[in-house]
Order: structure tokens, then sequence, then C-alpha cells
């Protein structure tokens, strides 16, 4: 694992991509830095934090998109998985070596708050909370990166995905107000979602008998679950894509409240995504 | 060594690896060959685990591949068909990379990078980007990579492709060199190649295999069955009549030569039987002049076209029997 995260930081160090990515995120933090508090004297560097969420939709892809996409491209994966090996201990290398590129702008961002003390009375509890959630808020991030770039050989591909993925979890506030908060609504909803499951499954397993039970005992559950209490389903299709609003998760720390909630939201996403990849390298192997 | 025991590896309908199984001992140079697409990449990235497959199982030195993965892959040192190498690494960075992956310890780590790259001759190269290194030596990094740690099994899928002739024979005598303290296991779509350096042949054609002997036996196995050609004077149907009389003879083919009354004459005997002189004196009773006589035996090459051949023959016999099945499967 040391030797993958070693090279891995090289790589990134060695070439551009390291240096852009530490300099997109210092430049942005640093424009609203001034903006807000060298320039409107703001003493709440929260508050600068809660502005910047969107950098990671521009700044995770380019950092994570060759990360196991160009591996596979080159051949190089081929070198590693027959290597002793484990694909965690793979996984791991390159996502902490991620996590590492990132931990060094956080660092700078890490004296702001003290230079702001040298002026007035800051929090510097509710500043540094705000920081730590941010970094858990890009850890997150780029867990997601890195299992969209194992889904492809293509570094292009990786990065639009993982940028259109961010994208919609970041705008999950506006795109779940689309939906009627109404219960049938949202049973209807989760009803056509089975559907399409159903179909999933059938295209994958080819078995009509397995997905048709799976479509009807699907339905035939949300169907009692309605009769028997309809208020159960009001606001569901909020309440699930709430689940994805991953910038949402970092409020409370923008205000300064160590949210116990948000860092076992934002660990989960990390442990979720991480697992998804090693999945997704495995079953490669299979077919 | 290595034990493959019915290993298939399909993808969708195609089925790469068709039921192979063969041993693999110590100390010796192995050779695949097979025309392309026979199954041989496949074959080897399932060994060393790239791959996993369909059915059937690999051991290496007693660990299953699948079961116990760390443990086989320590064993074996792997050159797949194109080098996997990192371009923005210079050679000894590489190594010293691939030496960490292998778990080689500290202590011993540069002294045997060092050995290595003497090895292969790659020393001179050692500060160099491999991004900027011709293809040759990018195979010779590749190799180092492999023999690194020195595993008991070194698998090289092609190693000498795309070489100029000088470094092909260098390539080659290192890969002799190798026996000494591993076996090895090389695939090549070049007959010459694997008779030159291999021990033992296993010929691969559509994922099955044909047949597995040492290059002599096989050589042997081809020369028991001889085909005579003659160019004979006379009458065409009294010539092959009188011909057929021969005994251990299998077949004739009678075609006109061009010049009037001469006949080329292909003769296929049978295995171990000489039968120049039968055919000699049998024409010159009827006083048909023999003008030319020529023996021919068969070389590795052909009976490796033969056999590829053969295998080919089967394996469409085979897809439309499947297909039958499969249509009648579909029907019930």
């Amino acid at each position: 694992m040391t030797a993958i995260y070693k090279r891995e930081l090289r790589s990134y160090l060695t070439s551009m991509i390291g240096y852009i990515f530490i300099f997109f995120i210092l430049l942005l933090t640093g424009i609203y830095f001034s903006a807000y508090q060298l320039g409107a004297a703001y003493p709440k560097f929260e508050y600068t934090l809660s502005a910047l969420t969107f950098v990671f939709l521009i700044s995770v892809p380019i950092l994570t998109m060759r990360i196991l996409a160009e591996e596979r491209k080159q051949k190089t994966d081929q070198l590693l998985l027959t290597s002793p090996v484990s694909v965690e201990k793979i996984v791991m290398g390159k996502y902490l070596a991620l996590v590492t590129i990132f931990a060094i702008p956080m660092a700078i961002i890490c004296f702001y708050p003290l230079l702001m003390t040298k002026f007035g009375t800051v929090s510097l509890g509710m500043a540094y909370t705000a920081i730590l959630g941010f970094f858990l808020l890009g850890c997150a991030n780029l867990a997601i990166g890195v299992f969209i770039s194992s889904l492809t050989e293509s570094q292009v591909i990786a990065a639009v995905l993982t940028f259109i993925l961010l994208f919609a979890f970041y705008m999950m506030n506006g795109i779940s107000s689309f939906f009627s908060e109404g219960a049938l609504s949202t049973c209807i909803t989760f009803g056509l979602l089975i559907l399409a499951a159903a179909i999933i499954i059938y295209t994958m397993i080819k078995n009509l008998l397995i997905s048709a039970v799976v479509c009807v005992a699907g339905e035939a559950v949300l169907a009692v679950l309605y009769i028997v209490n309809s208020e159960f389903f009001a606001g569901g299709i909020q309440k699930v894509l709430q689940v994805f609003n991953i910038s949402g998760h970092f409020d409370n720390f923008a205000n300064g409240i160590f949210d116990i909630k948000g860092v076992v939201y934002f660990l989960s996403v990390v442990a979720v995504c991480v697992f998804l990849t090693i999945q997704s390298i495995v079953k490669r192997r299979w077919n | 060594m290595i034990e493959v025991n019915n290993l298939v590896k399909r993808y969708g309908d195609h089925t790469a690896v068709d039921h192979l199984s063969f041993k693999i001992e110590k100390g010796k140079i192995y050779g695949f060959l097979g025309p392309n697409g026979a199954g041989k990449s496949t074959t080897m990235n399932i060994i060393t685990g790239y791959i996993a497959s369909t059915e059937g199982t690999v051991s290496i030195d007693g660990h299953d591949i699948l079961e116990e993965p760390e443990k086989a892959k320590k064993c074996i040192g792997y050159l797949p068909e194109q080098p996997p190498l990192y371009f923005d690494m210079t050679v000894l960075e590489y190594m010293r990379f691939a030496a960490d992956l292998k778990k080689i310890p500290k202590d011993k780590k540069n002294e045997m990078i060092e050995e290595v790259m003497d090895t292969v001759k790659i020393t001179d190269m050692k500060n160099r980007l491999i991004k900027n290194l011709s293809k040759g030596y990018r195979q010779r990094v590749g190799l180092a990579q492999a023999i690194l740690g020195y595993p008991e099994v070194i698998i090289l899928d092609e190693p000498t492709v795309g070489l100029d002739p000088k470094q092909i024979i260098e390539i080659r005598d290192l890969i002799k060199n190798l026996k000494q303290k591993h076996t090895v296991i090389l695939s090549s779509h070049i007959l010459s190649e694997v008779s030159a350096v291999c021990d033992y042949v296993l010929i691969i054609s559509h994922g099955k295999l044909v047949a597995s002997d040492t290059p002599e036996n096989l050589s042997k196995l081809a020369a028991g069955s001889n085909n005579l050609s003659l160019v004979v004077k006379g009458d065409k149907e009294k010539i092959r009549i009188l011909l057929g009389e021969i005994s251990g003879v299998r077949d004739i083919s009678i075609e006109g030569s061009g010049e009037e009354g001469e006949w080329n004459v292909k003769l296929t005997t049978e295995e171990h039987t000489d039968i120049r002189e039968d055919v000699f004196f049998k024409m010159a009773e009827n006083r048909y002049p023999i003008l030319e006589m020529q023996s021919k035996k068969v070389s590795l090459e052909e009976i490796f076209l033969e056999l590829t051949e053969d295998g080919a023959g089967q394996k469409k016999e085979k897809d439309a029997e499947q297909e039958s099945d499969d249509k009648e499967g579909g029907e019930s």
C-alpha cells in the first residue's frame, strides 16, 4: 500500500495536475478571503468556506480523472493486479494519496483564521470546525471521483461524469423541489422506480420469473404501505434525495457547529465509494 | 509447480479458453504456441490472477490463485504483452516501485535492482524517463520488472515482439539463462522462437491444447508421415493402379505436369515406411521412367499449421452443434 501511495503522490507532484489542483483551491480561497475578511472585515471564516463548496465541482474531477482510468488505459493495472498486493490496498493507497494532496492547501488555509486574530476577535473553535467540515466534504467528493474513474478507461469521460454527478449532488436542493411532496405522487414515483429496477434486473440476468417476482412483490409492499399509512410517503422523494445532498451536510459545520452526524455521513460516503471502487475493479476481472 | 485444471474463460458467447489443463514443472522453459487469438494471453492473464476464469482452477506452488492470491502471486513475475510501464517515472524509480510492490526487503532491494538491471542491460538508462526509451528498452524494463525478486515462475507474453533481430537474440539468450534459477513460460506465435528457446511446447488453438511435447518429439511425430513427390512418364491410369499396389501407400494424386505424357504424382505414405525403392522397381518393371523423386519431411511449421487448422475444424463443428443445441433448448 505504501508503495502505491508514494508513487501516486510523486506522480501528482511531478506533473502539473497536483499543482493545478492546489493552486485552484488556494486561488479561490484567497479571492473569497480577501473579499469577505480583508475587504468587508467579516470575522467569520466559516462564511468564506461555505461560499467555497463549489470549488470541488471543478477541482475534484481534475484531480481524480486519471487515478484509475489511466492505469487501465496504459495497462499498468496488470502490474498492480498481478503483484502480491490486494485490490483493497491498491485503492486505499491511491485514495490516501489524493487526500494527502488535498491536505496541502487545507494546511495552508489553517493559517487564515490565525492571521485574522491579529486584527480582532475571531472564534477559532468555529473557524477550525468549519475547516474540518470542509476537509471532510472534500474527502467525500474525492472518493466519488475515484469511483467514477474506476468505471471507465477514458480520463475525459471520467472527468465529465464526475463533474455531472458532483454538480447534480450540489444542486440537490433544487432538484428535489421539482418533485411533488404529496403522498400519492411519491408512491407512484417509487412504483415506477421499482418497475425500472425490475427491467434492469431482467436485462442483467435474463430471467423473467425472478424480475417479475421482484416487481410484483415490490409494488405489493408499496400498495399495502400506502393503504395502511399514506402519510408515510409524504415528502419521501425529498428525504431520499437529501441523502445525496453532500454539500448540504456541510451546512452545520459552516455555522460553526461540530456535527457528529455530518462527520459520520462524510465518512460513510468515503467508505461506500471506496467499497464500490474495489467491487468495480474486482468485477471487471470476472467479465 | 503450476497446475492448470480444466480452465474455461467465456466472454459472452465467445469461448476464449476451452477446458485447458496442463502441468508446469520446475526448471524448464515452456512455450505457448498458437496463432493470434488462440487464447495464449488470456490463459496467461488467468494464471497470473489478472482476470478470473469462468471455470477451472489454477494453483501455483500449491496456492490457488483465487483463494490465496497474495501467496500465489508472490511466486510469479509477469511481463504482459504490453509492458506495464509508468511513463512519468525514470527506470530506477520504476524498479524501486516494482520492488516495493513485490515486498522485497529493504536491505536487499538496491542490490537486487542493480543486479537485475545489469542482467537485462539497462543500467545505462537508469536515470532516463521511461517515456523517452525506445521500444526495445521498454521491453527490457518490463522484463527486468518480471525478473525482479527472482520469483520461481517467470511468465512472458510475446517477449520479443517489436524488437530488432539483434535484440531478439539477446532477449532469447537472457531467457535461456533464466532457466538455471527459474521456470519460464513464454508465449509466441513465432514457431522458430519457441523451438529455439523452449524445452517443452504447448500448442494452443481456439482455446484448446492441441499438442504438448518437446520440440524434438513434435518433429519426430511429423517425420513419421512422409510425402513423396514424383514426376513419371507414362500412362496416367496405369501409373495410378501400379502405385496403388505398393503396400504403405495411403493416398495418390496425379496431375498433369504440363509436358506431354509426364505426370506429377504425390504419394502420402504410412508412418515410418520407406517406399522409395518399391516405387522405383515397380515403375522400372513397367518401363515408366521416373524423372524426379523427392521425399518431403514435414517441418514443425507444418505440424503447427495442421494442428491449429484441425482445431479450427473441430471448433466449427462444435459451434454448429452448439447452435443446434441452443435452438432445441430455446424451443423446449
